[in-house]
């Protein structure tokens, strides 16, 4: 091979490598990423059970009901709508009534939401910022650390 | 007043790196000698100058001065006696301090150690490591000052959030931010490069050991991290591709490729151009990361409360430091002069393949990482990309990189023969199969990903001791020549050995856990059990705890194997003084086949409690072998060849025209 034959073909290596990761990570992020939600908006957006969402909102206040097992329930909230959540495992520590909480999970046909993940926080006065940014814009009144 | 010494020693600094980046760079371009060798004195002194701020700012959480913000926000008199010092960068201001204070470490190091670096381009590496300290203590001075006192001054603190109270959490930004830093050498090296117009092997030489300290300090860095995640959140998990994560991850791909392109350059004199840009990604990429942490834009599980006028500084200083490397990388690197030619077969062309993987896979992550940020500001979708994303991206990109590993060492420098490479990594390739399918063999149930998993796993293993091996000519010589030849074998090629098998070995622990992890989750009362995988576990009872900052219980748990008991864990709910915040401490029994993992969760309904167990086989492989990656790196490090340094330009460039 010439030189140039040698760069042309390493050249076209590159750019195949590249391509297939290219297709690959456009077809990943089509499948795999999750939409987050507020109650509210839940239904404005038409979200269709089944389908895989981030559900982020207050714990309503009284609303933590544990049992029957390792089941817990609650109601997360923004203050103009609520949804019921139920969950089967351990809540974060800093899992609170009346704090923001975001959950992952399945909308159901009845309406309740099944959540297999309860995000946890590393510190009592972070809030994730979509879920500080989406409370804001309905006007909901947040706690110290979620002003950022 | 300790305190304020080390507030004006804080500020002289910024006088003093604004000295070390100007006057040499000017001394360099007019040729100055002078100048030129009062970079180094301003180097040292800069390193002088930090470590009196960061020693003051030590005493002060030493003494417990709560009179000082910073100490009152993020320190209490109770604690013991390793989280004050650790509490120094366990928060925003301190961590940057101590940011700062390893690029300055890094800096004088360069200067003292320098000494046959040509004196320009010492001089002009300084002066950029003098700007980038610049940049970054005029943030600190300016947003993020530590020093500044409260009056009247407060009779107790706020405490350390109780999840950064941990020994591997003690230890982990030193040593990760030794790496994200080391890397500012590469950088610094390469711009001074393309100023000069000029890379050659010995420029190669000289940025190696940097490249490669970085890289070792990143990879510990990264597995202290995840092993904290692992015990200390009590999810499980060692690795959950969360931001935060991935800003550490970046980097050590991109200095991944660059050690391996660097060796390039020096023994060929090639990828000179592709060399310096990667210099340059690294370090940007570890802007990047500092940038994502800092600033709070993405939401990360292990996000902490942050300030956004933060995150806008970092950012200028991202743009100005990325996009004026890059600029001016567009404007010089034409006069950087093509090298060696290579056949696409040849261990040229293998590291080639190596530094197209890694950097793919960087991108990979950058786009799952970043993506849902460019969404939100483009149309307000408020996403989130997870594992599975990047399970589906990373996982096949990576695939063909392990499997090229063992290869690469067997291909001839220019022009290599994969044939007889393969044939003489037969029996390493034997192995791998047999281990296959000795797996697929004996997994009753399980996903066909295991067996080709262990297999790669046991083919980088044996491929690097075949690499081994073939050095010191084993079975082919008499044992006592092997035995000659692997003492006096250069520390550096038992370090590729180390490395490369070091990544099989985290390899063998990914697949393991990944895909043979087993999890309950019940509610256990008193004497009751429940059996995870081949233990039973019984939860015997809890008791009050009393820790010298907390309070809380403990929950006691009877480990049995066939009816023997083996060990009892606790796992504590801790209530931290004086904010109550509760954290969950696990119950781990450590073993190399396999972890059993404890978690007590809260009171379940009629007095049970809510436990969460794991049987997690073979997990700390992944530990053991970024261990041994790191005695690689290190073994590396201490061969003569680094250690000496690199020779004169003129004899170096002489030695590789005679190869």
């Amino acid at each position: 091979m010439t030189r140039k034959q040698k760069r042309l073909s390493m050249i076209l290596g590159g750019l195949a490598v590249l391509g297939l990761a290219a297709g690959l990570v456009l077809y990943a992020l089509s499948g795999t990423i999750t939409f987050f939600h507020t109650p509210s908006d839940l239904a404005e957006t038409g979200v269709k059970p089944g389908q895989r969402i981030r559900l982020g909102g207050m714990v309503e206040d009284g609303s933590v009901q544990k049992g029957p097992g390792t089941q817990t329930s609650f109601v997360v909230t923004d203050q103009i709508a609520t949804i019921t959540v139920s969950y089967n495992g351990i809540l974060p520590d800093l899992f609170r009534e009346g704090q923001g909480v975001v959950t992952e999970g399945t909308l159901q046909e009845d309406g309740s939401f099944v959540a297999d993940t309860v995000l946890a926080k590393h510190d009592e006065n972070y809030m994730p910022r979509e879920l500080a940014e989406s409370l804001k814009e309905k006007g909901v009144k947040l706690g110290k650390g979620a002003e950022q | 007043m300790i305190t304020e010494i080390g507030h004006f020693a804080l500020i002289l600094a910024v006088g003093v790196a604004l000295y070390q980046f100007l006057a040499p760079l000017y001394g360099a371009q007019t040729g100055h000698a002078g100048l030129m060798r009062a970079g180094i004195s301003a180097a040292l002194l800069q390193f002088v100058l930090i470590a009196v701020a960061f020693a003051a700012l030590t005493h002060a959480y030493v003494v417990s001065d709560f009179s000082v913000s910073n100490v009152f926000e993020n320190s209490h008199s109770a604690k013991p006696f390793l989280y004050k010092i650790s509490g120094v960068w366990g928060n925003h201001e301190g961590s940057m301090l101590l940011w700062v204070l390893i690029l300055a470490l890094y800096g004088s190091a360069v200067a003292l150690f320098g000494g046959n670096l040509p004196l320009g381009l010492r001089a002009r590496v300084l002066a950029v490591q003098g700007a980038i300290g610049l940049a970054f203590l005029l943030f600190i001075v300016l947003t993020s000052n530590p020093f500044l006192r409260i009056d009247p001054p407060p009779i107790e603190g706020n405490g350390l959030n109780p999840i950064l109270q941990d020994p591997a959490l003690a230890f982990h930004p030193p040593f990760l931010y030794a790496g994200y830093v080391g890397l500012s050498i590469a950088f610094a090296f390469a711009v001074a490069a393309l100023i000069e117009g000029r890379v050659d092997a010995a420029w190669a030489r000289w940025v190696r050991p940097w490249t490669l300290a970085a890289w070792m300090f990143l990879t510990i860095g990264i597995a202290m991290g995840s092993w904290w995640a692992y015990y200390e959140l009590g999810w499980g998990g060692w690795w959950f591709w969360d931001p935060v994560e991935n800003a550490s991850l970046m980097p050590w791909l991109v200095a991944t490729a660059l050690i391996h392109s660097a060796v390039v350059v020096e023994k060929r004199n090639a990828l000179k151009i592709w060399t310096v840009l990667l210099s340059i990604l690294a370090f940007s990429l570890s802007l990047v990361g500092t940038f994502l942490v800092r600033s709070g834009v993405l939401t990360s599980v292990h996000a902490f409360a942050v300030d956004p006028q933060r995150g806008l500084f970092i950012l200028i200083i991202l743009c100005v430091f990325i996009g004026g490397a890059l600029t001016l990388f567009a404007w010089r690197a034409q006069s950087l002069k093509a090298g060696g030619l290579f056949a696409p077969v040849s261990r040229e062309g293998s590291l080639v393949a190596n530094n197209l993987l890694l950097c793919v896979a960087c991108l990979a992550v950058f786009v799952g990482t970043l993506y849902p940020l460019a969404l939100e500001t483009l149309n307000g979708d408020k996403i989130s990309v997870g594992p599975p994303y990047f399970n589906l991206t990373f996982g096949p990109i990576i695939l063909p990189l392990l499997l090229l590993v063992p290869v690469g060492p067997f291909l001839a420098w220019k022009r290599g023969d994969i044939g007889l490479a393969l044939r003489r990594l037969w029996a390493a390739l034997a192995l791998a199969l047999a281990v296959g399918f000795a797996v697929f063999a004996l997994q009753v149930r399980g996903p066909w990903l295991a067996p080709v998993g262990m297999a790669v796993a046991a083919w980088l293993v044996f491929g690097a001791l075949t690499d081994l091996a073939a050095k010191i000519s084993l079975f082919r010589a008499p044992l006592a020549t092997s035995w000659q030849r692997l003492t006096g074998l250069p520390r550096s090629a038992l370090g590729t050995v180390l490395a490369h098998g070091g990544l099989g070995i985290v390899t063998a622990g990914i697949i393991a856990i990944s895909l043979w992890r087993i999890e309950v989750i019940v509610a256990l009362k008193p004497g009751e059990s429940a059996d995870v995988g081949v233990y039973k576990v019984t939860f015997i009872g809890e008791s009050p705890l009393t820790g010298p900052n907390y309070t809380g219980q403990v929950g006691n748990f009877q480990v049995t194997r066939d009816g023997h008991p083996i060990v009892t864990l606790r796992s504590e709910k801790r209530a931290f003084k004086p904010s109550g915040m509760p954290t969950t401490e696990v119950g781990l029994y450590q073993t190399l086949p396999g972890d059993v993992y404890v978690v007590m969760g809260d009171e379940a309904a009629d007095g049970a409690r809510a436990v969460r167990m794991y049987y997690n086989p073979f997990v700390n492989l992944i530990w053991l072998g970024a261990l041994v990656m790191f005695i690689g790196g290190l073994l590396s490090l201490s061969d003569r060849r680094y250690r000496v340094g690199a020779p004169r330009r003129a004899v170096a460039v002489q030695a590789v025209a005679a190869e």
